[in-house]
């Protein structure tokens, strides 16, 4: 057994050495392969707070992960062909300014997170996970029928949008911005988890009765978590739409929820680096049975199936054995 | 907007709401019975279908294609119920969701494989093909009738079932005490291979049902899945009439909201404006309405209060 301690370190030292290697060898595609990688881990990163700390099984993420999308795609839309967002009630204008258009997905996925799980929040169990993937169809079929910006055939943006300082058209520097936020986002998290408010959910996710007993609000502490949650997932939705340049209604669709909650399983679920280890394997799983086969899907859903029946815990969990919290 | 016009609507949304039934029947019996949240229940939905459009296809028969359309679904589910799911009884609901979706892949994948990308289409029978006048003289095609006829038997069927025979006595005990009824004598793992393959074939049933009227292709079963998830919400779960009250509602809400709100909005906006924002809000009616049914009722309309 490898402490989980080396194991995320070597993880880390991946996401930095290949990089390096394909900017050195002259290989964009690859550089953009761990973009993606990255890109989907942040957003399992937001999920793995709701449904690993927290327990929540939220079927649903693809709702704040399409909202940070079509945040970017609408802002710069209007950028791009020089209208005003709205006019009423002040002057909205567009904008092509990553960090403008990170603040909004992430307020406005929060917003949502606030308004979805208020809603879910007051069932539990099997009601949950069917009435979040319900919100995130709602969002789907929304953005399909919502003719304004695009419908079904989504948003295209001529050009990435930039960041102060840097050429973010050049793979590897989006790519180092990506990484900066991802690793941002992983040191927050752990120490989330062991503050109070994380000690308090998970012990909410082990025995809710008794953390109430103990006079903590369960439903605000699961709220909380899940606006935190879908407002990281928001942010990994807007760095997607950036990374693609194009936002369609297929970031709403619940198989792109049901790839976030797949991530965290195969890495391991409630582990710092297992949304990281699971986009990693799933990105490079899409890319090489992708290549040897057209229905390389079965392959992944026979691997799937194989951990979820027999390797609990993920791969993290196979590698460094099983964390006493979530034996 | 005439009054033909809306009871034709009306009759399009009990259709609609008939063969959701199907589906989200075998769904809260599954829950209901078993503890299993079960996601691959669309998959044996597209199974049935396949199975009907390539029996259709090879035979001509349309009855055929329904026989075959039952048996492939029950023999998908209980096969998939002795190899997969009998090991996520014990498990918890993200395991079960997970091997689940595991399952759909395989499935979607798997029919891609032998049957390919193109949508397969399966016909109406001359038999039930073109429209009857109803009283009232309102014209509607006769195969809509006999969907909603054939769902309205089945429901009551199962209604029978349940209440009336020994396996109803079995699942209703199941539903109460898994642990008493097996302590009792009844063979709980042959019990839920029954259910199983019973739910799986009213999905295959409704899949090649509504095949005639729609394309046979991968993926159809998911849209379906989560619309019939939304109804067992709103029903409550494992509540074999809360399925069909919630369809109805659902399948009534879902295709009135399609016509009737652009049209509504149309009263005081521009049209083009009122298609839009009506042709959103309608797309987003059920899930509205399942948002104000848990504000009132958390475990839905007839759900047991936890």
């Amino acid at each position: 057994m490898i402490s989980e301690r080396y194991f995320n370190i070597a993880i880390l030292a991946l996401l930095i050495i290949v990089p390096t290697w394909a900017y050195f060898a002259d290989e964009p595609f690859t550089i953009t392969l761990m973009t993606r990688a990255a890109i989907f881990a942040l957003a399992a990163v937001g999920l793995n707070l709701a449904l690993g700390t927290g327990g929540l099984v939220s079927f649903g993420h693809a709702a704040f992960f399409g909202m940070g999308g079509y945040v970017m795609g609408i802002l710069a839309h209007h950028a791009q062909t020089f209208t005003p967002v709205a006019e009423v009630p002040f002057l909205i204008e567009g904008t092509k300014s990553m960090p403008v258009i990170w603040l909004v997905s992430i307020l406005l996925s929060a917003v949502l997170a606030w308004v979805i799980g208020f809603l879910s929040l007051r069932t539990s169990g099997v009601y949950f996970i069917m009435i979040t993937l319900a919100f995130a169809q709602m969002m789907f079929f929304f953005s399909i029928s919502w003719s304004e910006y695009g419908g079904e055939d989504g948003l295209s943006i001529y050009v990435r949008n930039s960041f102060p300082g840097l050429n973010t058209l050049d793979p590897i520097q989006f790519y180092i911005l990506c990484l900066a936020i991802l690793l941002i986002v992983l040191g927050a998290m752990a120490r989330v988890v062991k503050s109070p408010f994380g000690l308090a959910l998970n012990a909410a996710r082990q025995s809710p009765q008794r953390v109430d007993a103990v006079g903590l609000n369960v439903k605000r502490l699961r709220l909380v978590a899940f606006i935190i949650s879908g407002a990281i997932t928001g942010l990994a939705g807007a760095l997607f739409a950036d990374l693609n340049r194009f936002v369609s209604p297929t970031m709403f669709s619940w198989q792109l929820s049901g790839e976030i909650m797949v991530f965290i399983i195969i890495g391991g679920v409630g582990r710092l680096f297992g949304p990281v280890v699971g986009a990693l394997i799933f990105v490079a799983l899409e890319h090489f049975l992708g290549g040897l086969s057209d229905f390389w899907h079965i392959y992944l859903g026979l691997l799937l199936l194989m951990i979820v029946l027999f390797g609990k815990g993920g791969i993290i969990g196979m590698i460094c054995g099983r964390e006493k919290s979530h034996g | 907007m005439s009054l033909v016009l809306i009871a034709e609507q009306i009759l399009n949304g009990l259709q609609f709401g008939i063969m959701l039934f199907l589906m989200a029947a075998g769904l809260t019996l599954i829950f209901g019975v078993m503890g299993l949240i079960n996601l691959a229940h669309g998959s044996l939905y597209m199974v049935g279908a396949f199975a009907a459009a390539a029996v259709a296809g090879a035979t001509g028969s349309f009855l055929l294609a329904l026989v075959a359309a039952l048996a492939a679904a029950a023999l998908a589910g209980a096969i998939v119920e002795m190899v997969v799911i009998r090991r996520l009884y014990d498990r918890d609901h993200l395991d079960q969701v997970l091997a689940t979706f595991a399952l759909i892949l395989i499935f979607s994948e798997g029919t891609r494989w032998v049957f390919g990308s193109f949508p397969l289409f399966l016909d109406i029978p001359a038999y039930l093909a073109g429209p009857v006048t109803l009283p009232g003289g309102i014209q509607y095609p006769l195969y809509r009738i006999a969907l909603i006829v054939c769902g309205l038997l089945i429901a009551l069927g199962l209604a029978l079932m349940i209440t009336k025979t020994r396996i109803g006595i079995q699942i209703r005990a199941g539903e109460n005490d898994r642990e008493m009824i097996a302590a009792l004598g009844v063979d709980i793992s042959k019990l839920y291979t029954i259910i199983f393959a019973l739910g799986a074939a009213l999905a295959g049933l409704a899949g090649a049902l509504v095949g005639a009227i729609q394309s046979v292709e991968v993926g159809m079963g998911e849209p379906v899945l989560i619309l019939a998830f939304v109804v067992i919400v709103i029903g409550g779960i494992g509540s074999i009439k809360g399925a069909l009250v919630g369809s109805i509602l659902v399948g009534l809400t879902d295709t009135l909201g399609g016509v009737f709100l652009p049209q509504f909005f149309q009263l005081f906006m521009e049209v083009s404006t009122a298609t839009n924002v009506g042709s959103s809000l309608a797309s987003m009616a059920i899930y509205i309405l399942m948002g104000a049914v848990l504000i009132w009722r958390p475990t839905g309309l007839f759900g047991n209060s936890q």
